[in-house]
């Protein structure tokens, strides 16, 4: 449905009506017509999320091997540095969100899908660790094609990797918060993305275990309007809530006081509450 | 083997008569002697992978029934259905009580469909889950037996949240606190193979694969050319022995020569000797340390650099 383009665009897949970038980024990359949510950025994402200035990265300077050879690999690396502007798929860290620390991570579909190999197991994987070690709440925006098949079998176990660390937060008693973004499909789905204790979505964002192509493979026929976007995953019970851009950091600021970080008062106007329900 | 061998030492023979007679063809012929060799390789792979998929080959109940001296089969995941493609229930192995879960295919088109060609749904996992929870209770250790191409991709199972089914084993195997043993036996493909491949020890038989997706699939998305599977198995790194040299499994369980499925009771009979002697070790352990080490090991999976 929503096949953007990536860069600068002039309209919205959605409506068509016309956009130019600057409106739409002071609008967090959502359409002021339709409120059609494009993709966005994991440093514009800190911008709006994070109290100013409070974001330390972690694992920085962390790189992608080539375990299996895999021939051209190290050039599609080099190439998705450029293109992304990341070293990396995810960025993960530790901010303050109306005053409360945390652990945020943030993927990027720009960096090879957001696919997930070594590297943003790895990250994944210390990010929600870096939460026990600290006693924090930790929260990830996912999103992604899936494995990093470039890194064979390695980017299948990440999966184990990041859900063995989410293990380690539940049984800390720690809350793990999930941003479920525009498109999450494949391993990322079937490991830690869905294993948040709070499971949030973005409006309209495409969630899935199989692709929608793979799928239409397997059954020989079009799928239905809507199938696997977030308020379909709201329907079947997969996610508990979906949360417009705009919404997200007043949300998360109620839902940490819920939690017990930070204080019940604090930040509750800070803007609305999501949707739950009919959204 | 000896074929290749065989033209690459006509291939050196020719470049000295050549080099003689004052002619240089060494690098004409080094870049033949590099692809005989590269589609040697893709047809080896190719063998395995074939192997891996022979419909004669034995299947988990196969296995099961040969290494049990008691099975019983036990259905359901209390929420949906049965799973015809995913198969548990508890046994006994040598008179110690175990809990046996694995993908199971069919031999004939009829047991195919009937199996969803081992492809599970949501509630094959679910029932898996739920299987190894009860082993855990009852403080049996489990077996797991791998082999299909993936979790089934379909419209229901997306419904009923494939994704989340396979994430939760993921999470619950890595803490269960008891002996879990996974045997790759045939084929081992992406998160429906993982969705029941967390345990202690990984075992592959030794035409067993296991990969991230299939070769087809690989050779689709990332060659845009299904035809390339031969050539992406070769490139994917997929054999028992790759995966014992990238360290992701333990160890290769040696199949009779040509392959389990030309005698099925001694490849059972190897996989039997294998249980039995890591159940000897792990049922020792504390559980506590048993869970401690198990996730050290997930965690080490990885090829990276910090700067």
């Amino acid at each position: 449905m929503s096949t953007q383009k990536e860069g600068a665009q002039d309209s919205c897949p959605a409506c068509k009506s016309r956009i130019d970038e600057e409106s739409l980024r002071a609008n967090l990359m959502v359409c002021p017509s339709c409120a059609h949510h494009f993709r966005m950025e994991p440093i514009d994402r800190i911008d709006y999320l994070a109290d100013k200035g409070s974001f330390s990265e972690i694992c920085k300077g962390m790189k992608s091997l080539n375990p299996i050879s895999m021939e051209g690999y190290i050039e599609k690396l080099c190439e998705a540095e450029k293109k992304a502007r990341m070293s990396e798929a995810v960025i993960t860290g530790t901010c303050a969100i109306g005053g409360v620390p945390v652990v945020l991570a943030l993927m990027s579909f720009s960096f090879m899908g957001g696919s997930m190999g070594s590297v943003v197991g790895e990250k994944i994987a210390r990010a929600i660790l870096t939460g026990v070690d600290r006693k924090l709440p930790v929260i990830v925006y996912a999103t992604s094609g899936g494995a990093r098949m470039q890194e064979g079998i390695f980017s299948l176990m990440q999966m184990a990797k990041t859900a063995s660390a989410a293990a380690e937060l539940d049984r800390a008693g720690l809350p793990l918060f999930l941003v479920l973004c525009d498109p999450t499909t494949g391993g990322v789905t079937a490991s830690f993305a869905m294993l948040g204790d709070i499971t949030i979505a973005e409006p309209g964002a495409l969630i899935g275990f199989a692709g929608p192509r793979v799928i239409e493979g397997t059954i020989k026929q079009s799928l239905p309007e809507g199938f696997q976007r977030a308020e379909f995953q709201l329907e079947k019970g997969f996610v508990d809530l979906i949360a417009p851009r705009g919404e997200q950091r007043g949300l998360f600021i109620r839902l940490l006081a819920l939690h017990g970080f930070g204080g019940p008062a604090k930040g509750a106007n800070d803007a609305n509450g999501a949707k739950g329900g009919a959204a | 083997m000896s074929g290749i061998k065989k033209v690459q030492n006509r291939l050196e023979e020719l470049g000295k008569i050549a080099a003689d007679a004052g002619i240089d063809i060494a690098d004409e012929l080094g870049r033949i002697s590099a692809k005989v060799e590269k589609s040697s390789l893709s047809a080896r792979v190719w063998q395995r992978v074939e192997l891996a998929r022979n419909p004669d080959r034995p299947r988990a109940l196969d296995i099961i029934n040969n290494i049990c001296d008691d099975f019983i089969e036990l259905h359901g995941d209390r929420h949906f259905a049965d799973d015809p493609a995913m198969i548990g229930g508890i046994g006994f192995i040598d008179g110690i009580a175990v809990t046996i879960i694995g993908n199971q295919k069919g031999r004939n088109l009829k047991e195919t469909m009937a199996r969803n060609g081992g492809m599970a749904n949501p509630e094959g996992y679910r029932k898996a889950l739920r299987l190894a929870r009860q082993a855990e209770k009852f403080r049996r250790p489990i077996i797991t037996l791998i082999d299909t191409q993936g979790a089934y991709p379909g419209l229901g199972a997306e419904e009923r949240g494939i994704g989340e089914a396979i994430a939760m084993n993921l999470r619950e195997f890595s803490q269960l606190k008891t002996p879990i043993i996974c045997i790759v036996i045939g084929e081992g493909g992406s998160g429906g193979a993982l969705g029941i491949g967390v345990g202690d020890k990984i075992y592959m038989l030794e035409n067993a694969v296991y990969s991230v997706i299939s070769p087809e699939g690989y050779a689709s998305i990332l060659l845009r050319d299904a035809s390339l599977a031969r050539h992406a198995a070769a490139m994917m790194k997929i054999t028992a022995e790759d995966i014992l040299g990238l360290k992701v499994c333990n160890g290769i369980i040696r199949e009779p020569a040509g392959g389990a499925h030309l005698d099925p009771a001694t490849a059972s009979g190897a996989i039997r000797d294998v249980i039995l002697r890591d159940l000897k070790d792990l049922m020792t352990r504390n559980p506590a340390v048993l869970v401690r080490y198990r996730n050290q090991k997930i965690r080490k999976f990885g090829h990276f650099t910090e700067e």
